[in-house]
């Protein structure tokens, strides 16, 4: 590893902390804002702003330090009981905190401060500190000035060697110690030690009090000093020596102008050493120890400490590479020893069979490392929400759920462009203005709901609003003039609220400030396809319209039904594959020429040929006896898809195609096969759509399932 | 030198500032989290000089100090306030709580080193 520079590096850390303050403060609002009268709450919230300003003086991030100054203030007063929480306060605390995000990202960034809104929130801010006057006293601002860190600084301590006699006065300083001052931890030692650093001192100790040792008590003080400094530094240095004891005992610091009294009466003690152990510190336990401070705040809710260790994600990226290897490499023995003709009982296939048992443990544990929790995706949706609501001027509430599901950090940060797109479409399109709701008899407040969870070995994110639904005929309507489909075309209610996710099309009449960016839904389609997810919508005239993303929980393997298809070897996702099955002479219907059916149970499912579809060989003449794949989806549709023999079950490694290929309709990516072979990895819904489409009798030239 | 210092602080950013302040200048550097950490870390240590911070959770800088002078064997080992206020209220309440003396964050490395040999003479 290169040499890094340690501040780099400890300013580096610092940011990642402040996300993580962020975010424990994100929550705590959260909380606030749901109705949690914890005190504790409010402390979280303070301290994390706190933290931030802390770590930002040290880097001098000025602009930081002082929004975090005037935020946390506010705050304090709000954690003192000085300011009550209402609901338009908490609404100031929340876009504090998005602007205070911003401020830490600008700064990690180097880019440019956003001023105008900083000035206005500060101005708000300052607002509530004027109207609580008592805020504005115990923390003047002049105390917290930013001072960058320098490591070179150098302090005082060498100046008593190079002084020139010039300058150079006499002081005469007096120390006597209280019995308080040894309570806390100080000792006339290191106070004299110090001044001893200034310059040229002479000490003498005042004995005179000691009394005789059996009418010593420990604990009190007797003596004191008298010092004669002549140093080059000023009255206040001087001072400055006694800050820590500074109310714990007289001291007095007289310029003697030159004129040197000998000090008299007293017993000299020089020189100082022997200071170090005088029977003055008291060390012997005693039972009244420092009196007690004031309580410490209330015991609070313990918060479970995480135990967190870094690691640079190229490392963890090189690792799950590593055991992609294994599992290909482990796969390549296993077909080997087979085809040695190893018998399955025997010792060699028993040992594969543990390492393929360990191989899949350390699978699963390297991708649980790379998982997170989808919450700070949902805490920047729930900002999303609140600016987007703001500016259609709706109000809105966010809901959110399944919080703690963990998902591939690849997949978290890829989904943010989409999600967002999503949540301001069902703040801008999905809910109806406040007067439609009230006229329709809802409640004023328009809820997005926001979940997550892993269904099936998939994860499964859902956007949902309580909103008026998908206007179907407006939609068909629109898409009719925009020539996507044919104005007699007779399609279901799903087929019309895919047409959403064709390109180019947008139901907002008037371009809003929010959602119309000439970003559309096929945008946010693509963007999950490329995750290897689909996205489907589901909606209720008058209650709303729910998009549901479903996402493979990882992107580096996949559990895969291995097919050949002619003499192509081919992979499915095996949670895709509901059934496999024979297909008999009663079980098979043509429709007509080339559109099989088949019969499955109590209802009727499409056939389709994956030789003839991906153009390996023609359509078969006939398919009894042929082996078919029931492929099902999210929404209840299915197909069957013919192939001509299937090989195995197993975990393959996923390698995505470079973006130099040309991205085939069905075809997801790719894995390398134990004995070394390529095979392509298929996507059964693309393939499943495509083929409806071509099927279909013709008007709708769309796909109906992303 | 060679001193042996216990740094509790709730931010990761200052006890690593703390520690880049404090190794090169010879010191050994122990860390705590929070308070109740913090009395953990000391009895697994015998520092010379305790650096605590106040605003904490679980256990905050004040009933951290009480904790450590309620154990006779720190019962004037030095301990210093980290705090970003310099209000002399803040001052007097470490103090009354036990502690020997403060430093104003953010700090200054040389001035902490400084201030950490003072109080442990």
């Amino acid at each position: 590893m290169a040499p890094t520079d340690p501040m780099a590096e400890i300013r580096a850390s610092f940011f990642v902390e402040c996300e993580e303050l962020l975010e424990a403060m994100q929550d705590g609002l959260q909380l606030m804002d749901d109705g949690e009268d914890d005190s504790e709450t409010i402390h979280i919230v303070f301290r994390a702003v706190h933290s931030i300003k802390g770590g930002a003086g040290a880097f001098g991030l000025e602009a930081l330090v002082r929004f975090a100054h005037k935020y946390e203030t506010v705050l304090d007063g709000v954690r003192s009981g000085r300011l009550n929480v209402d609901s338009e306060l908490l609404k100031l605390f929340f876009r504090a905190s998005d602007h205070l995000s911003d401020l830490v990202r600008a700064c990690r960034d180097d880019t440019d401060i956003p001023t105008a809104q900083g000035e206005h929130l500060a101005g708000e801010l300052d607002a509530c500190i004027a109207a609580e006057p008592s805020l504005a006293e115990p923390e003047p601002e002049i105390d917290f000035n930013p001072v960058g860190l320098k490591l070179d600084f150098d302090f005082g301590p060498d100046l008593s060697e190079e002084t020139t006699s010039e300058g150079v006065k006499t002081y005469l300083i007096t120390f006597t110690p209280d019995n308080e001052m040894y309570e806390n931890g100080n000792d006339a030692y290191p106070v004299l030690h110090a001044l001893s650093e200034l310059g040229d001192c002479k000490v003498t100790c005042n004995t005179s009090k000691l009394p005789s040792f059996d009418q010593l008590v420990p604990e009190t003080s007797y003596l004191s000093w008298s010092i004669e400094l002549s140093t080059a530094v000023d009255e206040a240095e001087i001072n400055s020596t006694f800050e820590f004891v500074e109310g714990l005992c007289s001291f007095s610091v007289t310029d003697s102008d030159g004129e040197t009294p000998e000090p008299v009466s007293i017993p000299s003690l020089e020189p100082l050493p022997p200071l170090d152990k005088a029977p003055t510190a008291p060390p012997e336990p005693i039972s009244a120890s420092a009196q007690p401070a004031q309580k410490p705040e209330e015991q609070r809710a313990p918060v479970a400490a995480k135990s967190v260790v870094r690691v640079d994600l190229d490392r963890i990226e090189r690792l799950v590479n590593l055991v992609g290897e294994l599992v290909i490499n482990q796969a390549m023995l296993a077909q080997s020893l087979l085809s040695a003709g190893l018998s399955p009982h025997s010792d060699a296939m028993n040992g594969l069979e543990e390492f393929q048992r360990l191989t899949r443990d350390i699978q699963d544990s390297v991708m649980m490392i790379r998982a997170q929790p989808v919450k700070s995706l949902f805490q920047r949706m729930s900002r999303i929400v609140r600016e987007s609501s703001a500016a259609v001027g709706k109000n809105v509430r966010l809901h959110t759920d399944g919080e703690t599901t963990e998902v591939d950090k690849t997949v978290i940060e890829r989904l943010a462009d989409p999600l967002t797109h999503m949540i301001r479409n069902a703040v801008d399109h999905g809910l109806e203005s406040t007067a439609d709701r009230v006229a329709a008899g809802k409640p004023e407040e328009g809820v997005v709901r926001l979940s997550a969870a892993h269904r099936s070995g998939r994860v499964i994110i859902e956007v949902a609003d309580d909103g008026a639904g998908i206007d179907r005929a407006r939609v068909f309507k629109i898409a009719c003039e925009k020539g996507l489909v044919a104005a007699d075309a007779a399609l279901s209610d799903t087929e019309i609220d895919n047409l959403l996710f064709l390109p180019g099309f947008s139901t907002a009449s008037t371009v809003s400030d929010l959602s119309g960016r000439g970003v559309g839904m096929d945008v946010v389609r693509t963007a999950i396809q490329a995750l290897g997810g689909r996205i489907s919508i589901a909606s209720n005239e008058g209650s709303g319209t729910t998009f549901t993303i479903s996402l493979p929980l990882t992107l580096a393997v996949l559990d895969g039904m291995v097919v050949e298809v002619a003499g192509e070897t081919l992979v499915l996702p095996l949670n895709m594959v509901a059934e496999t099955m024979t297909l008999t002479e009663t079980s098979l219907e043509t429709l007509q020429p080339g559109l099989n059916i088949v019969r499955v149970r109590d209802g009727f499912v499409p056939l389709f040929d994956l030789g003839h579809l991906l153009g390996y060989r023609d359509r078969k003449d006939t398919y009894v006896d042929s082996v078919a794949l029931l492929i099902s989806h999210e929404d209840g549709r299915a197909g069957a898809l013919i192939v001509d023999e299937i090989q195995d079950q197993r975990q393959v490694v996923i390698k995505g195609l470079d973006d130099t290929y040309y991205r085939a309709p069905g075809i997801a990516a790719a894995t390398i096969l134990g004995d070394g072979q390529i095979a392509l990895i298929l996507d059964p819904s693309d393939i499943v759509a495509q083929a409806s489409d071509l099927s279909r009798p013709a008007p709708a030239p769309m796909k109906m399932e992303a | 030198m060679g001193l042996e210092i216990l740094a509790v602080d709730d931010s990761r950013t200052m006890r690593d500032m703390i520690r880049l302040a404090l190794e090169p200048a010879g010191f050994t550097v122990h860390t705590a989290d929070d308070g109740i950490h913090g009395t953990e870390v000391l009895a697994k240590t015998a520092p010379d000089v305790i650096i605590t911070d106040i605003n904490m959770p679980r256990m905050d800088g004040f009933g951290f100090i009480d904790a450590v002078r309620d154990q006779s064997a720190y019962k004037t080992t030095p301990i210093l306030v980290l705090t970003t206020e310099a209000a002399p209220e803040l001052k007097m309440r470490a103090r009354s709580a036990g502690a020997t003396g403060w430093i104003v964050k953010p700090f200054d490395p040389a001035k902490l080193v400084k201030a950490l040999q003072m109080v442990a003479g």
